[in-house]
C-alpha cells in the first residue's frame, strides 16, 4: 500500500501543479480582457478580410475571410518549406561527400561553405540575399533575357508559363510509369530471391518514366506550349513583365537563404554517417566480389542512414520554423499574414497567436512523424 | 513517506503563494494608472521605432517628435517633469497589444483613429494631434504626376499591419487596377526596399511619406503625388477603462493646442498669469480649479506649456523646422484656416 502510494503521489503533484498553473494564467487572461473589454472567440475567422496578399498559391483577395487568408499564409509557409528542405537536402548530401572527397580542392572548398554559411545569424543572411540582391539585379527593362525567356529582374524571376494540351493524359502516362515501375521492383526482387539473376532495374525503371509520357505526346494529343513573358510599360521609367509565372523576389531570397544555412548542417549529418560506418564492413563487402556501388548501396547507405535521419529531422525542424522570419522581407507567410497583418486589424492577439502556435506545432509534428516512420523503416531489423 | 510529505507542504505553500498572487493582482486592478505612474515616476509611453518629426530618437537616445510631446506634456502634468517618460519603441503589429496589455499606459505612434479600433479592442483615442491621408510617392523620373497614372501590375510597397493597406486595396479596387502589394513589418525595410527599386510606388500617410524620404538616399529623385486618397487622423490612444488617465491625456493634448490658441508660448507662459483675459487666467493656473478634477494640482497645465510648449511650437521644432512639412496644411488652428479645434478647457 505505502509503496503504491509513493508511485502516485509525485504525479498527481505534478498533475495538480499543471493544472493549477494553467488554470491561474487562463482565470487571469479571462479577468484582464474582461476589465479591457476584449471579447475573445473564433468568430472573426469567418469575416471578411478586406487586405490583399502579394502572393497566394490559392484564390485570394480581400473579399475573402480571415480564414482563407490563414491557409494563404500556410500554404506558403510549406511551400518555401518544402522546397527549402528539397534543395538544403539535395545541397547537404553533394557537400557532405565531398567533404570527405580526397581531392584538396573540392574538400577544402566544402568545408569553408560549411563553416562560412552556418556561423553567420540566418537573419542577417536573409537580408543580405534580400537586400544586397535586390540593389545588384537589374530593373525590368535593363534585364537581359537567359535562353531567350527567363528574365531575373529586381521585382522577381519570370518565366515561361506551360500551356497543356490533354494535360490529364500526360498526367496519366507518368502515373503508368510509376506503378509500373513499383510492379518491375516487386518482380525483380523475388527472381534474385528465387533464382539469383539480377534484372537490371535501374535502366528498365528511366526507361519507362521517360517513354511512356513521351508517347502520350506522339499518339496521346498532348501538347505543350510556353507563354514567354513580355515587357509592359507602365511609365516612363517603370516597367513589368507581363504573362508567363513571376516568382516574387522574396520568395527566391527566402528559399535561397534558408537552404543554403540548412544545407551546412545536412552536410554535416551525412558526413558524420558515413564516417560512422566502420571501414571494415566496406572491406568485407568488397572481398565478397561486390562491386563499389553494390558496396556502396547495399552496405554502407543502409548503415550510414541511420546516423543521418535523427538529426537531419531536426533540421527540417528548423528550417520550417526559421521560415517564419520570412516575415522581415515582406514574404507573405504564416507569420506576415495572419499573425501580421490579420492579428492587427482584427486585434484577436490571443486567438490568432494561439492558433498561429498550433499550426506550427501540427507542421513539426507531422514532419517528425514522418522521419520517425521513415527512420523506423531503414532501423536494424533482427531476425 | 516523510520525503514526499515534505514536497507535499512545498507544494501547499506554492499554491498558497499562487493564490495571494491572484489576490494582490485583483487590489492592484482597481487603481488607477494615474497612481501607478506617480508611484514608478514616470509616465510609459509607446512610440515608433523612428519616424522623424513624430517620434525619433537621437544617436544619444533623446526622443523627439510631436507623438513624443504629448507624452512630455503629461510627464509634466503628472510628475511635474517633462523628462520623466520612458519610451517604448513598437512596431505597427505590437503596439495595441503593448498598451491592452499594460506596458505602455499611453500610445502615441501616429495612429489612425477609427471605429473598429475604439470599438473592438479595447482602446480609447483621446483627441487627434496631426490630421493625415494617405498618399502615394513615386520616383520622379518615372513620369507620374498623379495617381491617375498608375496602370495594372504596380507595385506597392508598404507597412504591415496598418489602415495602409485596407485603404490601398479600396483605392486600387475603386480604380480598377491590379496591384501587387508588398508589405513589410518594419518601416525601414519598406524604404529600402522602394529606395532600391523593388517597387513603383510607396504608400502610407503622406506626413510619413515626407518624413521617410529624408531617409532616402537621394530625397530629390521623390515626388509624393497630390492626391490624398484617405482620412487618417492622428492622434494617442490609452487604454479602455480609465476614465480619469483618459481625460488627463486628452486635455494634456488639447492644451497644448488651446495655448497655440491664446498665444500662449513656453516664453510668455509665467507672464500670462496677468493676463486680462479669464480663459487664458484658466490655462496658466492662475485662476478656477481645473486640476482638481482629475487629482492634479492647479499648475498642471501651466507646466506643459512651460516645459514643453504650445502645438504650434512643438510643430514648428519637430515638423516644419526639420522640413519635413513646412506647411502646416489642415494643421492649422481653426482660427487660421486649419481645422485645429478643441473644447475650451474651463
Amino acid at each position: 500500500m505505502n509503496f503504491k502510494l509513493k508511485d502516485i503521489v509525485p504525479q498527481l503533484i505534478t498533475v495538480t501543479v499543471v493544472v493549477l498553473v494553467f488554470g491561474f494564467f487562463t482565470y487571469n487572461a479571462q479577468i484582464n480582457m474582461e476589465n479591457r473589454g476584449i471579447d475573445f472567440g473564433y468568430g472573426f475567422l469567418s469575416q471578411e478580410s478586406s487586405f490583399d496578399v502579394q502572393f497566394s498559391l490559392i484564390e485570394y483577395d480581400g473579399s475573402h475571410s480571415y480564414f482563407r487568408a490563414y491557409l494563404v499564409g500556410l500554404l506558403n509557409t510549406i511551400l518555401v518549406s518544402v522546397i527549402g528542405i528539397i534543395i538544403a537536402t539535395i545541397l547537404g548530401v553533394i557537400v557532405g561527400v565531398a567533404r570527405l572527397s580526397p581531392n584538396y580542392l573540392i574538400n577544402k572548398f566544402a568545408a569553408f561553405y560549411v563553416e562560412f554559411f552556418r556561423n553567420i545569424p540566418l537573419l542577417l543572411q536573409i537580408f543580405f540575399w534580400y537586400f544586397a540582391a535586390l540593389r545588384a539585379l537589374p530593373l525590368p527593362q535593363d534585364a537581359e533575357a537567359i535562353f531567350g525567356v527567363f528574365f531575373l529582374t529586381i521585382k522577381g524571376l519570370y518565366v515561361p508559363a506551360f500551356i497543356w494540351q490533354n494535360f490529364s493524359v500526360f498526367f496519366n502516362s507518368i502515373v503508368a510509369a510509376i506503378i509500373a515501375i513499383i510492379v518491375i521492383r516487386i518482380y525483380a526482387k523475388r527472381v534474385q530471391e528465387n533464382q539469383g539473376k539480377q534484372i537490371p532495374v535501374f535502366l528498365i525503371s528511366i526507361g519507362l518514366i521517360f517513354i511512356l509520357p513521351l508517347l502520350s505526346f506522339l499518339i496521346g494529343g498532348v501538347g505543350i506550349s510556353f507563354e514567354v513573358p513580355v515587357l509592359k510599360q507602365l511609365a516612363t521609367t517603370s516597367f513589368i513583365y507581363e504573362g508567363g509565372v513571376s516568382l516574387p523576389p522574396e520568395l527566391i531570397a527566402l528559399t535561397l537563404s534558408l537552404s543554403l544555412y540548412t544545407a551546412t548542417f545536412i552536410a554535416e549529418c551525412v558526413r558524420a554517417g558515413i564516417q560512422g560506418v566502420g571501414k571494415g564492413q566496406k572491406e568485407a563487402a568488397a572481398s565478397i566480389g561486390l562491386t563499389p556501388n553494390q558496396v556502396l548501396k547495399l552496405v554502407i547507405m543502409p548503415q550510414a542512414l541511420r546516423i543521418i535521419i535523427p538529426p537531419t529531422t531536426n533540421q527540417y525542424l528548423n528550417l520550417t520554423k526559421n521560415s517564419s522570419l520570412a516575415a522581415a522581407i515582406a514574404y507573405p507567410d504564416l507569420v506576415l499574414v495572419f499573425a501580421g497583418t490579420a492579428l492587427m486589424q482584427t486585434g484577436k492577439a490571443i486567438e490568432i497567436v494561439s492558433i498561429t502556435m498550433f499550426t506550427y506545432l501540427t507542421l513539426s509534428i507531422s514532419i517528425s512523424l514522418l522521419m520517425n516512420w521513415y527512420n523506423k523503416k531503414i532501423a536494424i531489423q533482427e531476425k | 513517506m516523510f520525503k514526499y510529505l515534505k514536497q507535499l507542504t512545498s507544494l501547499v505553500a506554492m499554491v498558497a503563494v499562487l493564490f495571494t498572487f491572484t489576490t494582490e493582482s485583483m487590489a492592484a486592478k482597481k487603481s488607477k494608472t494615474l497612481k501607478n505612474t506617480q508611484k514608478k515616476g514616470f509616465v510609459r509611453c509607446g512610440v515608433s521605432q523612428g519616424l522623424p518629426g513624430f517620434s525619433n530618437a537621437d544617436a544619444a537616445g533623446n526622443w523627439t517628435g510631436i507623438d513624443v510631446d504629448v507624452c512630455r506634456a503629461v510627464a509634466a502634468a503628472v510628475l511635474g517633469d517633462a523628462n520623466k517618460v520612458k519610451f517604448t519603441p513598437l512596431s505597427a503589429k505590437e503596439r495595441f497589444t503593448a498598451l491592452t496589455s499594460g506596458e505602455i499606459d499611453i500610445l502615441s505612434r501616429n495612429t489612425t483613429w477609427t471605429l473598429s479600433r475604439d470599438a473592438d479592442i479595447g482602446l480609447t483615442f483621446v483627441g487627434v494631434n496631426f490630421y493625415d491621408g494617405q498618399g502615394f510617392m513615386v520616383r520622379k523620373s518615372s513620369g507620374i504626376t498623379s495617381t491617375s497614372q498608375f496602370k495594372d501590375g504596380i507595385s506597392a510597397c508598404t507597412n504591415i499591419g496598418t489602415t495602409t493597406e485596407l485603404n490601398m486595396r479600396d483605392f486600387f479596387n475603386s480604380k480598377g487596377i491590379k496591384y501587387e502589394p508588398v508589405a513589410f513589418e518594419k518601416a525601414d525595410e519598406v524604404v529600402a526596399a522602394y529606395d532600391a527599386g523593388r517597387c513603383d510606388t510607396y504608400t502610407t500617410d503622406k506626413s510619413g511619406l515626407a518624413a521617410q524620404r529624408t531617409k532616402m538616399s537621394n530625397p530629390d529623385e521623390h515626388i509624393v503625388l497630390p492626391e490624398t486618397v484617405s482620412k487618417e487622423p492622428l492622434g494617442p490612444v490609452v487604454r479602455q477603462g480609465d476614465s480619469v488617465w483618459e481625460d488627463i491625456v486628452r486635455w494634456s493634448l488639447n492644451t497644448m493646442i488651446e495655448a497655440e490658441e491664446y498665444g500662449i508660448t513656453s516664453a510668455n507662459a509665467d507672464m500670462m498669469k496677468t493676463s486680462d483675459n479669464p480663459a487664458i487666467k484658466r490655462l496658466v493656473g492662475a485662476e478656477g480649479e481645473l486640476g482638481a478634477a482629475f487629482g492634479l494640482d492647479n499648475d498642471w497645465s501651466l507646466r506643459i506649456i512651460k516645459q514643453v510648449g504650445n502645438y504650434g511650437e512643438s510643430y514648428k521644432r519637430n515638423i516644419a523646422d526639420t522640413g519635413i512639412l513646412p506647411d502646416r496644411g489642415p494643421n492649422e488652428l481653426w482660427t487660421k484656416g486649419g481645422i485645429l479645434y478643441v473644447p475650451p478647457a474651463r
